[in-house]
């Protein structure tokens, strides 16, 4: 069994206990523990269940790379599945379960997938389920979806209470990773005097070397990380950073950093996560490295796990994963377990090696302590269930005879390291084979490259491909050092130095035993989660899944979200021996970031509920709330759709409000509406081009509606402009388009007319706008005194500048429906008190406020175009008929050649008409117009279409717009228009123009 | 061809797998081929297929620069929905769409086409109105879709929030009938099956030029040599434009990145596809049971499949407004592909300024819902000279001005 020994445990405090639960058993824990020693602690090796047959999982690893021990975490709105007990640290209270299982983790239904295993092999739902095709959906997908997924799924409900932030951080030398090569980078990049950030995804530094170095500088490990912290943190130009992981190495030296700050203390104020968004100049890995499984028959029995985590547990949380350890090996690394098992009073039955006669100083120590050494040995096979209970010992050489039963309830393995790449690799650092080491290492000479092509990722200490101490202090303090050159500082100081043991060289092992039968084979986990074994990717070889990305979307291998921190240089191995190819040839599959999964709320960040994005405010927001608005989302804006009076309903609403303004007076908050101030000698002939009126000509004071088209000669945007003198013109883009039409302009300007002299410049913050619309309307303004707005002063399509109750204005005689209509734009600061004033003044002439749905209708009873309506990026001016807004006399305008294109000058378009439903009604949004027959693909031919349709209060009657083929020319005729449920409105084609057809009630 | 079944699978468990046979043949290239298909992604594969299965044409060889289905095929998030806007384009991927319902027979290979459902949500009264017109296309064109009050949406998507503070959800378009495919099965299935036919699917060989005598073509340069064909199918997305310069043309097309990202697996949560385009993102959950997230592209052109890292932001950010309980998930991995874009956001099926060269492009953010039904015009199209599924999609549409706007439906990348 697992427990807590004696010995005391770096890194925990055995002077706070502390508790938590797992499956609703109260635990006991000290400070310091992560939950997978916890668990451990208290002899729960059973953890979890596999994916795929729902094998029983335990404890593997004691860090990142941990496939095995995900857990649900917390409860309610704190609910987080998937997290990884080897990196999560308990905290009093914390509450933990297992995951997928049913009904518990002890005894599990799904565990019969393990038995029908020989029926399940790699990609076997690509060929089952094929028949009869009905069943795939009604009963086959939903069964495999039954099965999916690990942990439980949040409650739909969910509301995340914590709060999560970005900090972005510019750097000379970002170092990630706190073991000794990172802490050694810094010391190098640091006193060099370059700006360095150092991270530690853990919540201590000094990584391995603590529990497997000797001494450094000739102190003890732990003392000499103690020192170089100290000298770290007395230069100020050295931020230290731990539990924060380098999460991607994106391009230009962008680095994601994930920090987590209240996980290990539960429930608190204050952001959760933290995301670091960090420009470094230079970025060095010292990411370390990771122990590889062995590939044996039951190496998946919990019980089963690295050499390195269990003398972590031990040494690190004094906490023994089991009483009778067998280390089974094929180098030296894993004699340190032995020898660390051996000092915390565990008895070791046997080291397997699969090397026939290395002997070296390690290895004389173990030896020497008593502990039989098998060399030139394997295991054939696991013994146990849901635990270990022993290893049957075969000849590496053979086929698996067993020659010897050991009983045992851990099974410490090494196959080796190899070095953390994912960092390097995220940007396109290239890797090169090691022959020595049998890994996959950074090869210098392809790193990744920043914009001025020079390499901006430097890999350091084991993450370079060092194992050895000395050698990873070494490299390190190089790798610091031209890291800070790299930037521009000059390196000083001498590396720190630690001696290496003498170690027999590794033997690359990938398959225990070497001729092992396929029913060991199918028993040999590569990916414990996914459930993928050697056998699996032996099958995809044999079906021709060669490449090794095939072979991993075909088994699932390293798919799990582990994302084969484990398995994958053990199961391209294993492809590279079936495709009878050198491993290097058969290559990696692409590393991704994050290197461990980091949250959404993170990612996310500050934004959400009310600020999720920008929220943009017209001046007069707060009041349109306090008189009962109802919203509309315009972009960022929020616009009155309507304003509901008590009991009425939203169409009541807009209703009253059209009635209102054509009767009376209306007030209508245009401030969104987009606000561009176009100067400079060349403004004129730069607006002719924009624009397919003629705009030079128009004489400062007065306004011109004009068109805006796309290169491909498509209406894109319409306003008003209004010069205000020679060299300013002022144009007003739609709500929608402020923004983008702001930028059109500036691309054209920077990019083909860069020589011309015109500046633009965004001012719709800058105002406020009030259309203020009625019969009425000049009785109001006359009211508030301060200009004359009478129409001999102030004309149609005239502009003025002026005050109005003592509050300077600038006043547009424009109108968009139909009535007598002022647009007012005041500063921004005064924009409500203006609107104040003309509501209060207001009362006397019945005035109301209307929103954007009135707006629409007053605009539709005039038969005026909305872009985005009427428009869809396909029409073009000649289309509404706007043929007087096209300019013959320019010589060009933007869109003016391809509206000369074939299908722009064809006869046969839709173009603009008026519809009028013969009973009244109104048609449906987006209805076509049915024709003769159907198309060569068989749908139904159409001949025109909706554009815009409304319930007209004023006329009584449900009114439209749309596209209609050869419209014009077909007035009177009636069409159909088919509903989706199959019933049809009939319309006539009529005039666009409904109320007020003179165009009277404008111009007075 | 050895037929896939269950019983298949305990025949051969019984002999430890052993029997399986390759799924498709490593053949080397012939000399000379009828026609020669650049491209090993799901398009292309399809063009082969339908070739041989509808015009007997099997002297057929696909050339892969990579691993066949490694491009946009093996990387999308693989919604699967017809209910496009203008004519010609619902035509082409309702095809396809019916085409899927049947591919897993068709090839002897499950492709898990699982039609859940798509839903396109509308969050703003301008989308209210536009779903409306697209359901109204729908309907004439014989679209299955229907819009759908909010109320059905959250009994649809429990997980939803649909009434956020911003943008409330105010309807959507359903289209009971979309839903979601395994990319790489259809890469796979398609490969098997025209490797069955005798075709050549050769991977790991780029081509590297396009032979042409008296405008034209002869046949292609490869990384293993020259190879003659009669006609020439170029099918390679994301490079089209590389392409079509060997072959002395020029396309309107942009490349540029377009992201994706997974969650962890958790337990099935949400059966339907959404799509947010206000927000801009969109979000189905696999199989497996990861979240699969995606949205829009990066605004330059690139070729590196990854993109920046704003984007991922602005999508999660989307979709944990949309769907709270996000939150507390994690990303697992994020990538990216290279889309190929036109102007009007429509593909280009068409015949190319050289003779027997054939271009399928152009299908950007969205070309995996509609493999089988390009496979399928592009097929008549190279044997016939014209396609009623292709013929609007011509390149002479950007010369005329007659485009097929997508734009309007195809506000977010999926
Ligand atoms: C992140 C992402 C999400 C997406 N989501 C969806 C979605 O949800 N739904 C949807 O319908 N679509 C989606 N798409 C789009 C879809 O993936 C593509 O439109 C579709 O897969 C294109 O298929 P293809 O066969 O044309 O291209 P690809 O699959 O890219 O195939 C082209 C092939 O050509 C090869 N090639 C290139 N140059 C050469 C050469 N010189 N010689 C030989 N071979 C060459 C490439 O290696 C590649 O294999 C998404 C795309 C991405 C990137």
């Amino acid at each position: 069994m697992s427990t807590r020994l004696q010995t005391k445990g770096r890194l925990v405090n055995r002077d706070r206990q502390i508790s938590f639960s797992f499956n609703g058993k109260r635990l006991k824990a000290y400070e310091g523990d992560t939950l997978a020693s916890a668990l451990l602690a208290n002899d729960q090796m059973l953890v979890g269940r596999s994916f795929k047959y729902h094998r029983p999982r335990g404890v593997v690893a004691s860090g990142a790379e941990e496939p095995n021990a995900l857990v649900n975490l917390g409860e309610g709105h704190r609910f987080e599945p998937n997290a990884r007990a080897t990196t999560t640290e308990v905290f009093d209270g914390l509450k933990a379960g297992s995951q997928n299982h049913f009904p518990s983790l002890e005894f599990d239904v799904g565990a019969i997938n393990q038995h029908l295993s020989r029926f399940l092999p790699a990609g076997f739902y690509y060929k089952m389920f094929i028949h009869p095709r009905p069943l795939w959906k009604h009963v086959y997908e939903p069964f495999i979806r039954q099965s999916a997924g690990l942990g439980k799924a949040p409650d739909a409900e969910t509301r995340d209470p914590d709060t999560y932030e970005y900090f972005h951080a510019h750097t000379d030398v970002l170092i990630i990773g706190g073991g000794v090569a990172g802490l050694t980078a810094a010391l190098a990049a640091g006193r060099a005097g370059a700006q360095v950030i150092l991270c530690e995804q853990t919540a201590d530094w000094g990584g391995r070397a603590a529990v497997d170095g000797d001494e450094i500088d000739g102190m003890p490990v732990e003392e000499w990380i103690k020192n170089a912290l100290q000298e770290l943190e007395s230069m100020k130009n050295i931020t230290l950073r731990t539990r924060m992981m380098g999460a991607g190495v994106y391009d230009h030296g962008y680095v994601l950093c994930y920090e987590r700050l209240t996980d290990h203390i539960g429930p608190s104020e204050g952001p959760r996560h933290r995301l670091w968004k960090v420009r470094a100049k230079q970025v060095v890995t010292a990411t370390g490295a990771i122990e590889r499984p062995l590939s044996f028959a039951g190496n998946d029995i919990p019980g089963v796990m690295l050499a390195s985590a269990v003398r972590d547990y031990a040494i690190n949380y004094g906490v023994s994963a089991g009483d009778r350890t067998v280390v089974v090996t094929n180098n030296d690394d894993a004699y340190r377990t032995a020898i660390a098992m051996l000092d915390a009073g565990l008895s070791v039955p046997a080291v397997i090696d699969v090397r026939a006669t290395p002997d070296t100083p390690l290895i004389e120590r173990v030896k020497s302590r008593g502990v039989r050494v098998m060399q030139g040995m394997a295991i054939a096979k696991v013994k146990g269930g849901k635990r270990v209970t022993g290893v049957s010992v075969c000849s590496q050489a053979g086929e698996g005879a067993v020659l010897e039963d050991i009983a045992c309830d851990v099974v410490a393995m090494s196959g080796g390291w190899s070095p953390v790449v994912h960092l390097w690799s995220h940007c396109g650092g290239k890797l090169t084979w090691d022959e020595a080491g049998a890994f996959f290492r950074p090869d210098p000479t392809r790193a990744p490259l920043s914009f001025d092509g020079t390499p901006f990722v430097i890999a350091a200490g084991s993450a370079n491909g060092e194992m050895d101490e000395g050698a990873v202090l070494a490299d390190a303090y190089t790798m610091g050092q031209e890291a800070a050159k790299r930037v521009g500082a000059t390196p000083k100081g001498a590396a720190p130095t630690a001696k290496d043991t003498a170690q027999a060289p590794l033997l690359p092992v990938w398959m225990m035993p070497q001729g092992a039968s396929y029913k060991l084979r199918s028993k040999m986990w590569l990916d414990y989660q996914n459930d993928v074994k050697v056998s699996d990717v032996q099958l995809a070889a044999q079906e021709g899944y060669e490449s090794v990305e095939h072979t991993k979307r075909y088994t699932t291998l390293g798919m799990a979200t582990d994302q084969g921190k484990l398995s994958n240089i053990n199961g391209l191995a294993i492809l590279a021996q079936e495709l009878n190819a050198p491993i290097p040839q058969v290559g990696t599959t692409t590393f991704r970031p994050p290197y461990t999964p980091i949250s959404m709320g993170a990612i996310a960040g500050e934004a959400k509920g009310e600020i999720f994005q920008p929220l943009r405010r017209t001046p007069m927001h707060d009041w349109h709330e306090a008189h009962g608005v109802y919203w509309e989302p315009v972009g960022h804006w929020r616009r009155p759709y309507c304003y509901p009076q008590s009991g009425e309903s939203h169409e009541d609403a807009v209703n009253r409000e059209v009635v209102n303004t054509r009767e009376n007076l209306g007030l209508l908050d245009a401030s969104t509406l987009g606000k561009l101030i176009v100067k400079g000698p060349d403004a004129g002939k730069f607006l002719d081009m924009l624009y397919t009126n003629m705009m030079s000509t128009l004489k400062p004071g007065r306004c011109r509606y004009g068109l805006m088209c796309s290169e491909n000669g498509f209406l894109m945007d319409d306003g008003v402009v209004a010069r205000i003198d020679d060299d300013t013109f002022l144009c007003h883009t739609t709500s929608g388009g402020a923004d983008h039409i702001h930028a059109h302009m500036e691309e054209w300007l920077q990019t083909e007319w860069w020589d011309w002299q015109v500046h633009v410049a965004n001012v719709t913050e800058q105002y406020g706008q009030i259309a203020v619309v009625g019969p009425k309307a000049r009785d109001v303004l006359q009211s508030l005194g301060g200009m004359d707005v009478s129409k001999e002063a102030l004309s149609f399509m005239g502009w003025a500048d002026g005050t109005l109750g003592g509050i300077p204005v600038r006043i547009f005689r424009i109108s968009f429906s139909g009535e007598l209509s002022y647009e007012i734009a005041v500063d921004a600061g005064r924009a409500q008190e203006l609107w104040e004033l003309l509501h209060a003044n207001g009362q006397q002439f019945g005035v109301m406020p209307y929103g954007t749905e009135a707006l629409h209708i007053l605009r539709a009873e005039k038969g005026f175009i909305m872009i985005g309506d009427e428009t869809d990026g396909t029409v073009i001016p000649q289309d509404l008929g706007l043929h007087w807004a096209l300019s013959k006399k320019k010589a060009d305008y933007l869109g003016k050649r391809a509206q000369q294109r074939t299908h722009m000058t064809d006869p046969d378009r839709w173009l603009l008409v008026g519809l009028e439903t013969v009973d009244g009604s109104v048609i449906p949004d987006g209805a076509y117009a049915t024709g003769e027959g159907t198309n060569a693909n068989g749908q139904k031919v159409v001949q025109g279409r909706v554009t815009s349709t409304y319930y007209s209060a004023n006329l009584k009657r449900g009114i439209a717009m749309g596209l209609v083929l050869n419209g014009p020319d077909r007035m009177g005729e009636q069409l159909t228009f088919l509903k989706t449920d199959g019933t049809a409105v009939h319309a006539r084609i009529v005039d666009p123009v409904f109320y007020d057809k003179e165009g009277v009630k404008q111009d007075v | 061809m050895k037929k896939y079944s269950a019983f298949a699978i305990a025949r051969e468990a019984a002999r430890y797998h052993q029997g399986w046979e390759r799924a498709w043949a490593k053949r080397a290239p012939k000399a000379k081929y009828d026609v020669i298909i650049v491209g090993a992604g799901g398009h292309g594969l399809a063009t082969a297929y339908y070739l041989g299965k509808n015009f007997g044409i099997t002297n057929v060889a696909v050339i892969e620069k990579g691993w066949l289905g490694g491009g946009n095929t093996g990387r999308n998030t693989t919604i699967i929905r017809s209910n496009y806007l203008q004519d010609p384009s619902a035509a082409i991927y309702e095809k396809a769409r019916s085409l899927y319902e049947n591919l897993s027979q068709d090839l002897n290979y499950n492709i898990m086409f699982s039609p859940r459902g798509v839903i396109m949500l509308a969050q703003t009264h301008h989308e209210v109105r536009g779903y409306q017109r697209t359901a109204h296309a729908n309907a004439l064109q014989g679209v299955k879709t229907e819009w759908i009050s909010p109320s059905q949406v959250k009994k649809l998507v429990p997980i939803m929030n649909i009434e956020g503070p911003r943008y409330p959800v105010l309807g959507g378009l359903w289209q009971a009938r979309g839903g979601t495919a395994r990319h790489d099965a259809v890469a796979w299935g398609y490969a098997r099956a025209c490797s069955d036919m005798g075709m050549d699917i050769i991977q790991q060989t780029e081509v590297t030029a396009i032979k042409r005598e008296g405008g034209k073509v002869t046949g292609v340069s490869t990384t293993r040599g020259d190879i003659a064909c009669d006609k020439l199918g170029i099918v390679v997305a994301g490079h089209s434009g590389v392409l079509a310069d060997m072959a002395g043309f020029r396309l309107p097309i942009e490349s540029v990145p377009l992201q994706a990202l997974v969650s962890e697996p958790i337990k099935p949560c949400m059966d339907v596809v959404v799509m947010a385009n206000t927000v801009h993102g969109y979000m189905s959950q696999s199989d497996k049971g990861e979240m699969v997230i995606g949205g829009g592209t990066d605004s330059h052109n690139a070729y590196t499949q990854r993109g920046s890292f704003h984007h991922i932001e602005e999508t999660v950010r989307a979709l944990c407004e949309t769907f709270p309980m996000l939150s507390r998930l994690k990303m697992l991995r994020q990538w990216g592909g290279i889309v190929d874009v036109t102007g009007d956001r429509s593909p280009i099926l068409s015949k190319t300024p050289v003779d027997g060269v054939f271009i399928n492009c152009g299908w950007g953010t969205g070309g995996f819902k509609a493999i089988p039904g390009s496979g399928w015009g592009m097929a008549e199209l190279i044997a016939k000279g014209h396609s009623p599924l292709t013929d609007e999609f011509g390149l002479d549409r950007f010369v005329e001005g007659r485009f097929i706007d997508e734009s309007v439906a195809a506000g977010v990348a999926h």
